[in-house]
Parts: C-alpha cells; sequence; structure tokens
C-alpha cells in the first residue's frame, strides 16, 4: 500500500470521506446514510448551516435580566457570548479573543460589569464585542507595544445579529436571514406564542450527551410516526397515540414543525393499536402504582395536551401536559451530539402547579418514563448504518412531500428537515 | 445513629440494584418519601427540577416496572462503589446523613464508564419493626452530563 508522508487531519478526512456531497436521488423520501458520517460534510454543515442564513437558540431572556449578564453557547461548533448590555438590548459574539483566539469567558453565565477580559493577555471587549483594551498597547517605556498603525476596529470578534421571541434570545451570522417571525412562518409561530405567552421560570438543566449525528435526533424529534410505538409509555396511557386526534404542522420552508395531540377520544380506531400488534399497547397489562404523576390540568385553553416544536437547526420546544422544557441539539462532532435540556416553569405558577411539573419531569430528560429512548435510539442507527453510507433510508410515510398534515401517521415533518437542510447546504 | 446501621443500608442499597434486584429497592424507602436525582448545579442555584422525582412508594415501584417492562434501552447494569455516611444531625429520630458513591455503567458489550459521581444526601428514619429506611434521598450529581439515558436508578 502506497503510504503516504504529507498527509493532515483534513486531507485524510477528505481521503476517506464517503462521499462528495452529491444526493443520490432528487426526493425528499430518500436520505443517504453519509450525511450522518461524512466529516467533510460535517464541516460544511458549521458553515452553511449553523453560520448561515439560519436563526440559532443561544439562551433564555431570563437567564441574563441585568446589564453585564451574560452566558454562553455554541452556534454549531462555534463557541458565543450572548450579554445584556446598559440600553437593556442583548449582543451576541464568537467566545474568541482577537489576540490569540482563547475563550473570553469561560463560564456558563454571570455578570461581568461593563467589560469582558480575556485572561490570557488581557485584551478587554465591551458589551457589544469591541475590542476596547490591550495591555501594554505602547509597551514599557517606549519599548514593544504595538505597532502605532494597529487598529483595533480591524480585530473585533465575530459579531452575531440577535433577535428574542417570547423570552427566547436567537442569534444569526448572516445579514440575510429573514426576521425571526417570518423564518419560523405564521403556524408554527402561533403555537410558539401559545406556549410561551408569560414571563417564565426556569426549574432544572441537564445535558444528555448522545452518541449519534445531531440530525438523527432532529429527525427523532420531529417524526410524529415513531412516538406512540417506540414510547410505550405514551400508548398505555393515551398520553399520545396516532389514533388520536392531532396532526403536524410544517413551515413553507420545510424547516420548523409543530406536531400536537388534542384530547379527544379516539372512536372508531380505539383498538387499532392491538389490532396491529404493536408492542407500545401495553394497555391493561401495565398500570401505575400512583398515577399522580399523569394528574395534568388543561394550561391554555385549547385542548392541545401534547406539542412539539422545533426551529431549524437545533431548537426545540416541549409541551407534555404541563410538564414544560426547551432542548438545545449542540453537535459535538460528526457521531456525537449535546442535548441541553431546560426545564421550565411560568412566574405565577402555584405550589400546586409547581408540585404538578416536577412529577410530570419524570416523563422527560435523560431518565424521561416517555423520551429516554430517544436517547439510545439515535445510536442505534450511527451503529445500524456503520457500513452503509452509500445506501439510503426511506422516509415516505405520508407522501414524498413536506405539507402539513391532519395525522401524525405520516413523515412530513422529516421530510421538511431535509428540505431546508439540502437548501441551506446547496444539495 | 449508629454509622455502622447506615452502612449496612447503604451497602443494601447499592446491592440490590447492582444485582438487579431492582424490585427490593422501593423497599428501602417509607411511603411518603422523597426521591430525586439532581445536580450540584441545580442545588446550588435552588433549581427544584430534577431527572427523576417521586415522592410515593409507588412513583418508586413504576419506576421499576417501567424499567422492566416498558422501556427500551441497551442492555447494561451499575456498580455502585458508596463511601462511608458522615452524619450530618439528628433530630427526632431522624438522621440527616450525607455519603458519597461512584457508579460504573457496564454495557451490553463490555464497555465501562464511570457514569456518574456524588453525593447522597438522605433523612434516614427507623420503621415500625426498627429497620433504617429512607425517608428522603437526594441524589445530587457531580456533573451536568448524563450519557445516552439513565433507565436504572442511582
Amino acid at each position: 500500500m502506497d503510504i503516504r508522508h504529507d498527509e493532515t487531519p483534513e486531507s485524510i478526512a477528505e481521503r476517506t470521506a464517503t462521499s462528495d456531497g452529491l444526493w443520490p436521488e432528487d426526493s425528499l423520501a430518500r436520505v443517504p446514510y453519509w450525511v450522518y458520517q461524512d466529516d467533510a460534510n460535517y464541516k460544511r454543515e458549521m458553515q452553511r448551516l449553523f453560520e448561515g442564513r439560519t436563526w440559532n437558540f443561544i439562551c433564555l431572556e431570563a437567564d441574563i435580566p441585568n446589564k453585564g449578564d451574560y452566558r454562553t453557547n455554541h452556534v454549531g461548533i462555534m463557541p458565543v457570548i450572548a450579554v445584556r448590555a446598559a440600553d437593556g438590548s442583548i449582543n451576541c459574539f464568537e467566545n474568541r479573543c482577537s489576540h490569540r483566539g482563547a475563550l473570553i469567558a469561560f463560564d456558563d453565565g454571570g455578570n461581568v460589569g461593563n467589560q469582558f477580559r480575556c485572561v490570557y493577555h488581557s485584551w478587554s471587549y465591551d458589551l457589544a464585542g469591541n475590542l476596547r483594551g490591550i495591555a501594554f498597547e505602547r509597551g514599557i517605556n517606549g519599548v514593544g507595544g504595538l505597532p502605532k498603525d494597529f487598529c483595533r476596529d480591524d480585530f473585533n470578534p465575530r459579531k452575531l445579529r440577535t433577535t428574542t421571541l417570547c423570552g427566547l434570545v436567537f442569534a444569526t451570522l448572516s445579514a440575510d436571514t429573514p426576521p425571526i417571525e417570518e423564518y419560523i412562518g405564521s403556524e408554527v409561530l402561533s403555537r410558539l406564542k401559545r406556549v410561551l405567552n408569560r414571563p417564565i421560570r426556569v426549574m432544572g438543566r441537564f445535558v444528555q450527551p448522545l452518541p449519534n449525528n445531531w440530525k438523527l435526533y432532529i429527525e427523532n424529534v420531529k417524526d410524529t410516526y415513531h412516538a406512540s410505538i417506540l414510547h410505550t409509555f405514551l400508548a398505555t396511557f393515551r398520553i399520545s397515540r396516532l389514533t388520536q386526534g392531532g396532526g403536524v404542522l410544517v413551515s413553507p420552508d420545510g424547516g420548523n414543525h409543530s406536531s400536537y395531540t388534542i384530547a379527544v377520544p379516539e372512536g372508531a380506531n380505539a383498538n387499532a393499536y392491538k389490532e396491529q400488534q404493536i408492542r407500545s399497547d401495553q394497555d391493561g397489562k401495565f398500570a401505575l402504582a400512583d398515577p399522580s404523576l399523569l394528574d395534568s390540568v388543561e394550561e391554555f385553553g385549547d385542548h392541545i395536551q401534547l406539542q412539539i416544536l422545533s426551529v431549524f437547526p437545533g431548537f426545540i420546544l416541549q409541551q407534555i401536559h404541563n410538564c414544560l422544557a426547551v432542548r438545545h441539539v449542540v453537535p459535538r462532532g460528526v457521531d456525537k451530539m449535546d442535548l441541553v435540556w431546560t426545564y421550565f416553569g411560568f412566574e405565577d405558577d402555584t405550589p400546586d402547579m409547581n408540585r404538578r411539573r416536577l412529577k410530570q419531569q419524570n416523563l422527560v430528560g435523560p431518565a424521561g418514563f416517555i423520551s429516554m429512548e430517544d436517547g439510545c435510539v439515535g445510536g442505534f442507527v450511527q451503529r445500524g448504518t456503520a457500513a452503509a453510507g452509500d445506501e439510503v433510508s426511506v422516509i415516505e410515510m405520508g407522501g414524498s412531500t413536506a405539507e402539513s398534515q391532519a395525522t401524525r401517521a405520516t413523515e412530513a415533518s422529516v421530510r421538511g428537515f431535509w428540505k431546508a437542510y439540502r437548501r441551506h447546504m446547496g444539495y | 445513629m449508629d454509622v455502622a446501621r447506615l452502612v449496612e443500608l447503604n451497602a443494601a442499597y447499592a446491592r440490590v440494584i447492582d444485582n438487579e434486584q431492582f424490585e427490593e429497592w422501593p423497599k428501602l424507602f417509607h411511603d411518603p418519601c422523597l426521591y430525586k436525582v439532581t445536580t450540584a448545579e441545580n442545588v446550588a442555584r435552588g433549581l427544584e427540577g430534577a431527572l427523576i422525582y417521586a415522592d410515593t412508594r409507588g412513583m418508586l415501584e413504576d419506576r421499576i416496572s417501567s424499567l422492566r417492562k416498558v422501556n427500551i434501552y441497551e442492555r447494561q447494569r451499575y456498580r455502585h462503589i458508596v463511601g462511608l455516611p458522615v452524619v450530618l444531625g439528628q433530630a427526632n429520630g431522624t438522621a440527616e446523613v450525607e455519603t458519597p458513591f461512584l457508579i460504573v455503567r457496564i454495557m451490553r458489550e463490555g464497555d465501562m464508564n464511570v457514569f456518574a459521581t456524588g453525593c447522597y444526601r438522605d433523612k434516614v428514619q427507623p420503621d415500625a419493626s426498627g429497620a433504617l429506611r429512607f425517608a428522603e434521598r437526594i441524589v445530587v450529581c457531580d456533573s451536568r452530563r448524563f450519557d445516552t439515558l439513565v433507565a436504572i436508578p442511582f
């Protein structure tokens, strides 16, 4: 074998890439598996998606209420800082010192007063991310220091546009990303506003590292077909079954969705799961010793008892009965990701509602009765497709298009994701 | 409260989980009780939310029936290494106890990793027969990260 001596990690990645990014078939219902495996594709995603014309979730406004409050996060793999300025606005910029590239802030958040100061050489930045101070800029006794013509303004960290929506903070690196309301689309937007209708209160945070490409989790979130089949808990207690009322809304560009279940009797379809012998239907064989965690109350006045909503590329809002959370998908390499959970309630919650939410949080998160399977199933696909980079998955339930549908026995919103993905990636 | 008896209680607790005698686990609690799995960060910030929250023995039993009959996950087990309990205070027959723990997770294919470390913050009381049982066990994990999923209690 011809051994090359001049290889870099990049050239190895390029040489061993399973694909040049060409989509095998011009159908939203077929997705090649290299898309979850290819290092070169992963790098393109960071530039074209996360750093492209997309709104990325950064933090909650409640995280940074006062001037100088900041929080760190990632846009794709790019570390960023969001900070509340003196005028109440929120700025976001790359968490990378212009000097040698060190992280400017290396905690989850806090308050920095008037400025950030890089610990490495004490270069400092104002709350808008402008380089303001340089230690020993003029040297010592006229010796050393920076050249006289050094222009600080040429050396600011990359700045992101920020926007807020219902207490959420999003940021984008592109000047061309449309306003957030337009980006999300009116139908999905109304579903987001229905939940985030008043000031929220953070109840807890957890991180769930998953052994799979980030897109496998996003697809799972958008996949209304699997939810009541894989997750026995949902079906058994009729929290969500495909035979219940509900549907899926997909934004016109495909990228955002909201699926929902309506609390109405199932009628003639009540036995459909038994007739099809679906494993998740354990009705009668499994009962809770203490069903108090299912003691939910109608909170939003519209009979929607379950709603999962996503904003492309990595934001998820969840309402499962009275259990509310935002989830943020952070890529950590081609076959790893972090799922960051923030459980919340509202500032005006009564003690009863607080206790109800605490109980229902058993349903979600890394140990969730409902959601724990989502932690492993992406890894099953990642491992199952290890030798199948050139094969394709079949995403054809409900046809080949990505329109909203009045059923959840469809993969319309998964196809919507790929519609948006291919447009951003140029595939 | 005799530290040796607390050590024995902790040993029994670790043993029933590590030996997959999960049905014995709820019996080590009073009813009602409080069992929570959370993180040091959430506790420090006064955030009540939990990975697992149970305030009755029935809810603990439901955890077990769910992991036995309902939930889907790859075969795995734990090995608990539990440190020595420190009695922080005693009043009205209840001892406040803190005990460090380490859990190694052993996966189907043999991969082992340090899955969780942390501290049990307990309130321990004798039951009617005099046996020590947990009125409260708050599992305060050192890390915010929980790899893949948590099916088996800590």
